[in-house]
């Protein structure tokens, strides 16, 4: 169904046939390649946004493109139209391929490629799952759940995103792939005042399903509730304290830090060409004992999941980090067969315009033994960082950075005052080693991140228990 | 046609947007040829108006079919979403009507194989620094020449070409305490005004060359010198603050500070968007209003904010021009002509912030902690590479604490700016 779906959308308005894709693949990668792909997509995607109580603007975009990305060796030759038709993919093949000194061959048969048992998400389209009356009314409803929560709210900013993209991959031999992704987000962010002081608070979430995802439960107004809260804890902050001090991180969101500290760094790209702090490190302990962290594309639902990576992999959950010892990379296919071993479902691109490379799907600490009240009790002075903005690496040199944007003081193993937000800084190849205490509390993100490499943007996830680390980088104001 | 479509669909008004790029980009890595990308992007983009109501659609297919349906779904989500007093196109009476060429279109003729011998140059310059310079994440060429069209139903009609080159390169040098990865690039509309690639290698080998061996500071009050791409970061955040949306929403640290002495009194900041050749430069806003040099800050006093058609009606006041942002925002430097190296021996003693990571500005309250790399400085002159550090403080004490502005302008981006030295910030490490 998914198949005939994707062949609809991309191939039959071009009038494009299985001989006709087999003659475009025999004349782009013949002799002398090593491999690459068609990529096909069609994207609809749509944003409703709420302020000031009123729904005042929205938009629908459309994209609807084929990459085409020839390889031989270490060398990629890319080239894209946004008219899908046999000519314009001819012509995209043969840019691509002026890397490569190579032969043509007569024509390479299409068939069909590995495909998921279990869809990890249905092909429905989010955009048509809630008519625009109803899609308006949750907005309106999460709004006046934000502004009833309490009276100090003077400003609530909803938006409400679906996005369906239909995809197609065709393979340099020949394999067909296709895959049919619904991902919906809803956002809000309030302000209050109190006594002639603004904070703000947000909050959101989403996964790969339709619109029914933030009437279930409701989502969509325990997100407004949440943002209120932060928002007022946030009235009542003092300045941060500044230095090195022991940092207890909170369930879930602040799995970020295992995002920046450790997940870029063991990207295959940045090891097979030895830039990462990571490269070559393989079996070597570079965290605590007890650890043990993995990447897992197979999550059902989850912003970060996927039936099949973008080169049509199917995921899989990659163990990276395993009881402190690291255990293996995440590859896309042009850094695996470069780096003599096989692809784990990484391999990712924003669009049929942005070339693929190895990128994270849902990361994520499982959980230990230890309940989090006893974690935070047995902190003398210390930071409670329960909620963060994002973060950025350095990969090279293992800097990191995430910043916090709900956190607390622990004194005497007790949660006290908060603290304003402030920027945590420590070094990827040993943060882990500091890690002294894990929670049983493993939490994933409400499904909320985007992740930027190279420019490119992809959804993903985090997750984590509440941990321990005895010495992180605190960038507050005040000398502790 | 798009405009028409609009109105065949009952659209009281409407804009359309149409760009165009194509491109090309090369990346060599170790000699070899990574990547050769060529670019052709398009997109249309329509806002369609139902009297106070409005809805916006955008398409990259450009068949009739797609362009039809782009126009229908503007009008579709115009008809569902709720009346905004504020919302329409821009005063007429405002548009450009005749606009000078400003010299963005500098078409690079630069084939492939140009591009890779360029970008090899470009790497084997870096490599040949230093032997601990000894890997790569590549030396790039790109080339992008664009074209922009703005039409709407009142009439107006308007477009330009654009070009943007660059050169760059990023290399990694190893030493005893680990390794360290660094960058130089250069990027103009006119391919003659761009550095030579080998100088642009060299720079990218000389500056990871010097952040080898980098260690912690403890923790303290110091002064911090802001190299110009990082002091750019700053007066980025000032002109988001006094940005329409910013201001209308209550969500400012600068809320309705025109009229406030927001900086030492000596300081200036202009935005000149009719620059010739300048990267920010453009004829005419996103509405199609006509932009015009102005003057943001004299005398440390806010003089103005930055806002499109919308956010000038919600505050009562007039558009600036600034649908899509601010344009060649430029500081003025002070006191007279100082590089950087004067600037040095003007602080004395602190920190040279050289690199910053995260995001951590919060600009509701000002509230400001970054990730930060650079060189500590003892008597005017560079002691030791540090990193791991936090630079911390609020942003509105970190702009009346500036103590000068240098004479090095950085003129790679929509902010110009030389080297800013603040009295003091809080620095946290061990």
């Amino acid at each position: 169904m998914i198949d005939s779906l994707a062949r609809e959308t991309l191939l039959e308005p071009g009038g494009i046939t299985d001989d006709g894709l087999a003659s475009v693949l025999g004349a782009t990668f013949g002799r002398g390649t090593d491999g690459g792909d068609c990529y096909f997509q069609f994207t609809s995607q749509e944003g409703w946004s709420l302020e000031d109580g009123l729904v005042k603007s929205a938009s629908f975009n459309i994209e609807r493109g084929v990459g085409i990305r020839v390889i031989s060796g270490e060398q990629t030759g890319f080239a894209y139209s946004d008219e899908i038709s046999l000519p314009a993919m001819l012509e995209a093949g043969r840019t691509a391929r002026s890397i490569a000194s190579a032969g043509q061959t007569g024509s390479i048969p299409v068939r069909p490629g590995a495909a998921r048992d279990t869809a990890l998400y249905l092909p429905d389209d989010p955009l048509g799952s809630l008519d625009e009356g109803r899609k308006i009314e949750l907005l309106k409803h999460m709004d006046a759940v934000a502004r009833a929560a309490d009276p100090r709210v003077t400003q609530v900013i909803c938006s409400l995103a679906g996005v369906r993209e239909v995809v197609l991959i065709l393979t340099a031999d020949g394999e067909l792939v296709t895959d049919v992704r619904p991902l919906v987000r809803m956002n809000v962010q309030v302000l209050v005042e109190q006594g002639g002081r603004r904070e703000s608070g947000s909050s959101g979430g989403g996964g790969r399903s339709g619109y029914a995802f933030f009437t279930e439960a409701d989502r969509a107004g325990a997100y407004a509730r949440e943002a209120v809260r932060q928002a007022l804890v946030n009235l009542e902050a003092v300045d941060a304290p500044a230095g090195t001090m022991k940092v207890v991180l909170g369930p879930g969101w602040p799995g970020v830090l295992l995002h920046e500290a450790i997940g870029h760094g063991l990207e295959g790209d940045f090891n097979r060409k030895g830039t990462s702090a990571f490269a070559g490190r393989i079996g070597e302990r570079v965290a605590a004992p007890g650890i043990s962290i993995v990447d897992d594309g197979t999550m059902p639902g989850r912003r970060g999941s996927l039936n099949v990576d973008d080169e049509g992999t199917v995921t899989q959950q990659t163990t990276l980090i395993e009881d402190g010892y690291l255990r293996g990379y995440m590859q896309d296919r042009l850094n695996a067969r470069l780096s003599g071993t096989h692809s784990t479902g990484n391999g990712r691109r924003e669009s049929y315009a942005h070339l693929p490379m190895p990128r994270m799907t849902n990361t994520y600490m499982l959980p230990g033994t230890t309940e989090p009240g006893e974690i935070l009790a047995s902190v003398d002075r210390g930071l409670y960082a329960v909620n963060f903005g994002g973060g950025q690496v350095d990969i090279t040199s293992g800097k990191f950075v995430f910043s916090a944007s709900e956190a607390y003081l622990i004194e005497n193993g007790r949660v006290t005052r908060p603290v304003k937000g402030a920027t945590l800084i420590g070094n990827g190849p040993d943060v882990l080693t500091r890690v002294s205490m894990i929670g049983n509390d493993l939490e994933l993100d409400t499904g909320v991140g985007t992740c930027g490499k190279e420019g490119q943007g992809v959804p993903v996830g985090v997750g984590q228990p509440t941990l321990r680390i005895d010495g992180m980088t605190v960038g507050g104001t005040q000398a502790a | 046609m798009i405009l028409d479509h609009a109105r065949a669909c009952g659209a009281s008004a409407a804009q359309a947007a149409v760009s165009h790029n194509v491109g090309l980009a090369v990346t060599v890595r170790r000699g070899e040829v990574e990547t050769l990308e060529y670019e052709r992007d398009q997109q249309m983009g329509l806002v369609a108006y139902f009297g106070q109501s409005k809805g916006a659609a955008s398409t990259t297919d450009f068949s009739p079919e797609a362009l039809r349906q782009t126009a229908e779904a503007a009008c579709r989500i115009a008809r569902h979403t709720e009346p905004d007093p504020h919302a329409g196109l821009p005063d007429p009476d405002e548009q450009a009507r005749d606009w000078p060429d400003l010299q963005l279109d500098h078409p690079w003729d630069c084939p492939a194989g140009r591009a890779i011998d360029l970008a090899r140059q470009v790497e084997t310059a870096g490599f040949g620094v230093d032997p601990r310079v000894d890997n790569s994440e590549g030396a790039s060429v790109s080339t992008r020449r664009a074209m922009s069209v703005l039409g709407d139903t009142q009439g107006f009609m308007g477009g330009y070409r654009s070009t943007r080159h660059s050169i760059s390169c990023a290399l990694v040098a190893r030493g005893d305490g680990g390794m360290q990865r660094d960058y130089a690039y250069g990027t103009s509309r006119d391919p003659s005004w761009l550095p030579a690639g080998e100088a642009i290698g060299r720079e990218a080998a000389e500056r990871a060359l010097r952040r080898l061996g980098a260690r912690k500071l403890g923790t303290r009050q110091c002064p911090v010198l802001f190299v110009p791409e990082m002091a750019r970061s700053l007066i980025g955040s000032f002109a988001r603050a006094v940005s329409g949306g910013a201001q209308y929403r209550k969500s400012s640290f600068l809320l309705d500070a025109a009229g406030q002495e927001i900086f030492p009194d000596w300081m200036h900041i202009v935005e000149d968007p009719l620059l010739p050749g300048a990267l920010g430069s453009a004829p005419f806003d996103g509405e199609g209003v006509r932009t015009r040099p102005r003057d943001l800050v004299t005398a440390g006093v806010l003089q103005d904010y930055i806002l499109d058609s919308y956010a000038a009606r919600r505050l009562g006041l007039r558009t600036t021009g600034n649908a899509g942002g601010a344009r060649n925002v430029s500081v003025k430097p002070h006191p007279g002509e100082k590089g950087l190296q004067a600037l040095l021996s003007d602080m004395g003693t602190g920190l040279l912030v050289t690199e910053m990571i995260g995001q951590g500005v919060n600009l509701v309250t000002g509230d400001y902690s970054r990730g930060a790399a650079g060189f500590w400085v003892e008597n005017g002159e560079i002691a030791y590479p540090v990193e791991e550090i936090t630079i911390a403080g609020n942003l509105r004490d970190v702009f009346r604490g500036i103590g000068a502005v240098g004479s090095d302008v950085d003129i790679r981006g929509n902010i110009r700016t030389g080297s800013i030295l603040v009295e003091a910030m809080t620095v946290a490490g061990d």
